[in-house]
C-alpha cells in the first residue's frame, strides 16, 4: 500500500467534492492510501502572493509541517495548491533567511518546517508511482471510442520544477488513453483557463474559455478531461456565459480525469460524483451502456 | 545619509531572491509578451512593463492593468531566456500596488485579493459566499444577473456550502498569522 498526505483543498470540500470522491474511489482500487492532511488550512490560492509575500509562505508552510509530522510526502488533486506548495517548499529550502521568519510564526502552533515531505500532483503520483501498466489491469469497463481532451492547464507543469518536459508533456494523454478512450489532438492542452480571472477580469477569462472549449469542439472531444477544480469550474460552470458572450452553442462536457478512470473501472456514476454538472455528462454515460468486455 | 531606494529597486526588493533572475538583466526580446494569453487585453504588454518598471517609470505602471490581469500560468516563466520569473516580478507589483494603495481604476482584483485574505485569515479556510460582495456589483445588470444565475446553479448542484468551513486550531493558526505579517509584504 503506497501511503500520502491528501491534501484536498478548499474548492474539493464543495465546488469540486465530485473531484474528491472520485479520487478517493480510484485510488483505493489503485492500492493508493490517501490520509488527509490533519486541521489542514488554505493554500493562499492567488490573492495571498498578490497581498502578502510572508503571508503566503507561511500558510503552505503550517500544511508541510503537519505532513513532515506523518512522516508521509503531500498529494495535491488541485493544481492551484500543488503549484502554492511545491513553490513555497522550494523557495523555503533555497532561502534560509525565509525559512527562519516563517519558523518562528510556525512555532506559535507548535510546528517547524524542515522540507523532508515532498508535494505531488495526484495525477504524477498515479502515473508515476502506481504506473500505466497496474493502472490499465484495473480497467474492466473501457471507454473505447472516446474521445478525451486531456486538458493539462497550467500549474501541474508549470513552472518547471526539475528537468521535466514543460512544453510537450504527454503523461496526462497517456494516463487518459489507459481507460481505452482516444485522447485527441488538442493544440491549446496547455493553454490557461483563466483560473480566478473568471472573477476579477470577466472578459479576459470568458475568451479564454471560449478559445479552449473550441478548441476542444473542433479536434472531435465527447469530453474535457482535466486535473484541477478551477479548470473545471471555468470551463463548465462559465460555459452557458461564453455561450452567451460569444453567441455559441456549446456543451461540451467537463470531467475530472478521475471520474473518468472511475467509469472505466465499473464504479457507479453516482459514486464518482456524476450529477453535479452544469452541462450534462449523457454522451460521456452513453459509452458506459455497454457491456463489459470482462 | 541613506537615500530612498528608486521604484525598480523596491519592486526587487519584493520579490525573494531565491527567484529567478534581477529584471534588470531583460533584453526586451518579447518571448514573454507573444507567449502571454492574456497579452491582448492588457494596456502594457509583459516585455514593455518590465521595460516601464526598469526605466522607473512607477505612476504608468501603477496605472496599469497588466499584473492584475495576470492568470498565473507561468508561460512566460517558463520561456523567459534570461531566466527572468516574470509571473513573480507581476506578484511583486500586485504586493506594490497593495502596499501603496495605489492601482488603476474600476479593477475588480485588488479589492478581490483583500477580501480572500481576510477571510481566511477568521477561518483558515476560503468561502466562496462571502467573496461576492467584492466582485458581483462591478459587472453591470447583464453580468450581475448572470452571476447569480451560476451561483444559484451552483447551490441546486450542491457545490457552495451552507456554512464555512475552519481550521480547528484556530488560535494557533491566527497567532502564526500575526508573527508572519509582521515582518511586512516581501518574501
Amino acid at each position: 500500500m503506497k501511503q500520502y498526505a491528501y491534501f484536498p483543498g478548499c474548492s474539493l470540500e464543495k465546488m469540486g467534492l465530485s473531484y474528491h470522491l472520485s479520487a478517493m474511489e480510484t485510488t483505493q482500487r489503485l492500492g493508493v492510501e490517501l490520509h488527509e492532511l490533519e486541521d489542514w488550512n488554505c493554500c493562499g490560492a492567488t490573492a495571498y502572493f498578490h497581498v502578502n509575500g510572508d503571508l503566503a509562505l507561511a500558510l503552505n508552510a503550517r500544511n508541510l509541517a503537519m505532513a513532515e509530522k506523518q512522516n508521509l510526502d503531500v498529494v495535491c488533486p488541485c493544481s492551484g495548491c500543488y503549484k502554492n506548495m511545491s513553490s513555497v517548499r522550494a523557495e523555503l529550502q533555497a532561502d534560509v533567511h525565509a525559512a527562519g521568519r516563517i519558523n518562528s510564526a510556525l512555532e506559535a502552533d507548535n510546528l517547524h518546517f524542515t522540507g523532508k515531505s515532498a508535494v505531488r500532483h495526484l495525477v504524477e503520483v498515479l502515473v508515476q508511482d502506481v504506473g500505466l501498466d497496474e493502472i490499465k489491469s484495473r480497467i474492466t469497463h473501457p471507454l473505447a471510442g472516446m474521445k478525451i481532451a486531456a486538458y493539462y492547464g497550467c500549474q501541474m507543469v508549470r513552472p518547471k520544477k526539475d528537468s521535466e518536459d514543460v512544453e510537450q508533456p504527454t503523461f496526462f494523454e497517456e494516463l487518459m488513453a489507459t481507460t481505452g478512450a482516444d485522447p485527441i489532438d488538442f493544440p491549446l492542452r496547455l493553454r490557461c483557463c483563466g483560473g480566478s480571472l473568471i472573477i476579477s477580469s470577466r472578459q479576459p477569462a470568458l475568451s479564454l474559455v471560449h478559445d479552449l472549449l473550441q478548441n476542444a469542439v473542433d479536434h472531435g472531444a465527447t469530453v474535457i478531461a482535466t486535473a484541477c477544480p478551477m479548470c473545471q469550474i471555468n470551463l463548465e460552470c462559465y460555459q452557458r456565459q461564453v455561450n452567451d458572450v460569444f453567441g455559441t452553442k456549446f456543451s461540451v462536457p467537463v470531467l475530472y480525469f478521475t471520474q473518468l478512470m472511475g467509469l472505466a473501472m465499473g464504479v457507479a456514476p453516482k459514486r464518482l460524483g456524476i450529477g453535479s454538472e452544469f452541462v450534462s455528462p449523457k454522451p460521456v454515460l452513453a459509452f458506459c451502456d455497454r457491456p463489459s468486455a470482462a | 545619509m541613506a537615500t530612498k531606494p528608486v521604484f525598480s529597486q523596491e519592486v526587487s526588493n519584493l520579490m525573494s531572491p531565491t527567484r529567478g533572475n534581477p529584471i534588470r538583466t531583460c533584453i526586451q526580446c518579447g518571448t514573454c509578451s507573444g507567449s502571454c494569453p492574456v497579452a491582448p487585453f492588457m494596456d502594457h504588454t509583459p516585455r514593455r512593463l518590465i521595460a516601464m518598471v526598469n526605466a522607473d517609470l512607477e505612476d504608468e505602471v501603477l496605472a496599469s492593468n497588466t499584473y492584475w490581469y495576470c492568470a498565473s500560468c507561468y508561460q512566460c516563466t517558463v520561456r523567459c531566456p534570461r531566466g527572468i520569473d516574470i509571473a513573480e516580478v507581476m506578484y511583486a507589483l500586485d504586493r506594490y500596488s497593495l502596499k501603496k494603495n495605489r492601482y488603476k481604476k474600476g479593477l475588480v482584483g485588488p479589492g478581490f485579493s483583500e477580501t480572500f485574505v481576510n477571510i481566511v485569515h477568521g477561518t483558515g479556510r476560503s468561502y466562496e459566499p462571502l467573496l461576492a460582495p467584492s466582485y458581483i456589483f462591478s459587472y453591470g445588470p447583464k453580468g450581475f444577473f448572470g452571476e447569480v444565475q451560476t451561483a444559484m446553479g451552483l447551490m441546486l448542484k450542491g457545490r457552495i456550502p451552507l456554512l464555512p468551513s475552519r481550521v480547528k486550531r484556530l488560535q494557533g493558526f491566527r497567532q502564526m498569522f500575526s508573527r508572519a505579517s509582521s515582518d511586512g509584504g516581501a518574501s
